[in-house]
């Protein structure tokens, strides 16, 4: 177990060395001023007028010298948090990361709920139920969400429900409230500080702006939980222990709940880094369909305006998250399933 | 050279014909889903065949870049001019909808046959030469899939430029890995069973093994399986050109048609709906192509992949 635990932890920064590596190497498709948001570590970049100055920062940064040191320069800058300069967020990269990064942290984890118990529970009632009509159309809709693209079931959202639930973040009377001097900021998710301010408009009018990025973002991958979840129930309930529990005269609600469900979630657990890495390219989508203003928007917004230094840095830390997702997976994955820990 | 024509070609006759004649087929076509899945692909593909007649061109234009009437900002409804009405900016919607189905099949065919391509050479090499080699490229495999497709995608585009080109590519580039995987798998199986290591006794070179028996035995299947991958490589390509970062302004392509519908969908004061048709018909066009792919995909997994089967 504990082998298992420290072979895993020891492979992440050979993944994360392999990572930067890809991303260095597209780079070099474009000329070194280009680059040369990546290296700075303050903002002089936004005050360069004469071409002159910008060959002296190429040399200051060395980006005229051979592509090792380079790389070597540029994995010293991430490795001390320097992304670079963002020209689009008028900010250090690392500083747009964290001042961005709350927004959409609360959205991802509201878009966990809906995933947990209505993609689990359908996925279990679709399996219970199999071949009746309840199931049928669990399943039609099912495929139906899995093929209907995040970005058009996100505008027919926006199309239908803009009058109750509106894009944008907050709305215009709530601004200058979490803006006054008697507003404490605590996480910078505005639910949670409402909650913390017992301000109660402030906390209906955050949710009012999320119902809608929520539903967007958390359909992504519920139609993957459902069908994973329905597949795997119906196995587990062909096996001998759920036959046994029947025997015994256990009514079926517990043999369901209690016997099958648990073993039948141990491979929806496998899919959880793939929720994860789908919930990240969907908050871009999202947040770019609502203007929600996390970083997903302030990265595609970059992204338009060839702010390369930004989407680097925007992709780097979505590589770490990953990575560090995945390894969370595995070991809790050890943990559920005792069949692992003996491989 | 022209013998291994031949005998290629003979291959992939001999394989088609047992293809067609055997009972899974004639189950894929008796199972309404997958039968559905194929004639909606089916008939998007005569809407792309026939797109010229469907939605002609305006004589000595570029056919792909949508004509559009004026530069008036604001989407004009349904009318006898514009069967579908014209979305922001005047593009007509039905034009953008018929020449879009072309680009959507480029995009998907090519990136699809791109990245299997890779992916299957990369993983049959893996499998059938030694060890390290092996290795070293299912690491290199694990770290591409460390960031999430679309925004590996998004990095790329950000670097190339924007362009369908630039969009195949970006696709291509993060899209060979699980075909890598699943090929180096499929190989490994087949490649101890006993008829290859018959072969192998008898002295038949590796390049003989392959194509003779690991070819129609585990690659051929697979890449079959990876056409059903179009459907999704078109919405990823549609994704990102809903981005802004896909096709170039004004080129017939579906992720543009929705992309042009984003900024009306709150309506005007007293009506809500009035632009409809901006979201509802290019969004119907994408969900029923990524319907017919993803139905007609269900089917063909059932017949190739026994892993699959029973799980439905």
């Amino acid at each position: 177990m504990l082998a298992y635990i420290v072979r895993r932890l020891l492979l992440l920064p050979v993944v994360l060395f392999g990572v930067t590596l890809i991303i260095f190497a597209m780079v070099q498709m474009v000329g070194p001023y280009k680059r040369l948001s990546l290296y700075v570590n303050d903002a002089t970049l936004a005050h360069v007028r004469s071409s002159e100055e910008l060959v002296r920062l190429v040399h200051k940064y060395g980006l005229d010298r051979p592509i090792y040191e380079q790389y070597a320069g540029w994995l010293n800058g991430v490795f001390h948090g320097q992304l670079g300069y963002s020209p689009t967020a008028h900010l250090m990269v690392q500083d747009a990361l964290v001042k961005y990064l709350p927004t959409t942290a609360e959205l991802a984890l509201f878009s966990l709920i809906p995933l947990v118990f209505f993609a689990i529970r359908l996925g279990v009632f679709s399996a219970v139920r199999q071949n009746t009509i309840g199931d049928h159309l669990t399943r039609i809709l099912a495929i139906t969400g899995w093929s209907l693209p995040t970005f058009v079931a996100g505008l027919l959202l926006l199309l239908f429900f803009y009058k109750w639930f509106p894009a944008g973040r907050l709305s215009v009377w709530t601004i200058p409230i979490v803006n006054s001097p008697d507003w404490h900021t605590f996480t910078r998710m505005y639910t949670i500080d409402a909650v913390l301010n017992g301000n109660w408009r402030v906390f209906l009018d955050a949710l009012r702006h999320m119902v809608l990025p929520i539903v967007t973002l958390s359909y992504i991958s519920w139609a993957l939980i459902l069908r994973i979840t329905r597949s795997s129930m119906l196995e587990t309930l062909r096996q001998d222990y759920v036959t046994t529990a029947r025997a015994k005269g256990l009514p079926e609600r517990v043999v369901i709940n209690r016997h099958a469900r648990r073993n039948a979630l141990i491979p929806v657990a496998t899919v959880a880094g793939w929720t994860i890495a789908g919930l990240m390219g969907g908050v871009v989508i999202t947040e770019t369909i609502f203007n929600y203003p996390g970083l997903g928007r302030f990265a595609a917004s970059a992204a338009l305006q060839l702010d390369i230094a930004a989407v680097l840095g925007f992709a780097l830390f979505n590589g770490l998250l990953l990575v560090t997702a995945n390894l969370v997976v595995d070991v809790m994955y050890a943990f559920i399933d005792p069949r692992v820990r003996l491989e | 050279m022209l013998d291994l024509l031949r005998r290629g070609t003979r291959l992939v006759w001999g394989a088609l014909s047992r293809f067609f004649s055997s009972r899974a087929v004639r189950k894929f076509f008796l199972t309404p889903t997958s039968a559905t899945g194929f004639f909606l692909v089916l008939a998007f593909a005569v809407v792309a065949f026939l797109a010229p007649v469907l939605a002609p061109p305006r004589p000595g234009r570029n056919p792909y870049m949508i004509p559009r009437d004026s530069y008036l900002n604001e989407p004009q409804p349904p009318s006898k001019e514009h069967i579908l009405g014209t979305t922001s900016g005047q593009y007509d919607i039905w034009y953008g909808m018929v020449w879009g189905t072309r680009t959507a099949f480029r995009i998907g065919i090519v990136v699809t046959f791109a990245s299997a391509l890779i992916g299957i050479v990369i993983g049959t090499l893996a499998a059938f030469y030694s060890r390290v080699f092996g290795e070293i490229s299912m690491r290199i495999v694990d770290i591409f899939m460390t960031m999430p497709f679309l925004i590996a995608a998004m990095v790329m585009t950000t670097i190339l430029g924007t362009g369908i080109d630039n969009v195949m590519v970006a696709l291509i580039a993060f899209g060979w890995m699980t075909y890598a995987r699943l090929a180096r798998g499929d190989v490994m199986t087949v490649k101890d069973l006993d008829y290859v290591q018959a072969a192998r006794a008898v002295g038949a070179s590796d390049w003989r093994i392959i194509t003779r028996h690991l070819l129609p035995n585990a690659i051929f299947p697979l890449f079959v399986m990876a056409t059903m991958d179009i459907g999704s490589m078109v919405l990823a390509a549609a994704a990102l050109s809903f981005l802004g970062l896909g096709a170039e302004l004004g080129y017939a392509d579906w992720g543009q048609m929705i992309s042009f519908a984003r900024n009306w969908m709150s309506g005007t004061v007293g009506s809500p709906l009035i632009f409809w048709y901006t979201i509802i018909f290019p969004g119907l066009t994408i969900l029923l192509f990524g319907l017919g792919w993803n139905l007609m995909g269900d089917g063909v997994r059932d017949i190739f992949d026994p892993r699959m089967r029973g799980s439905k």
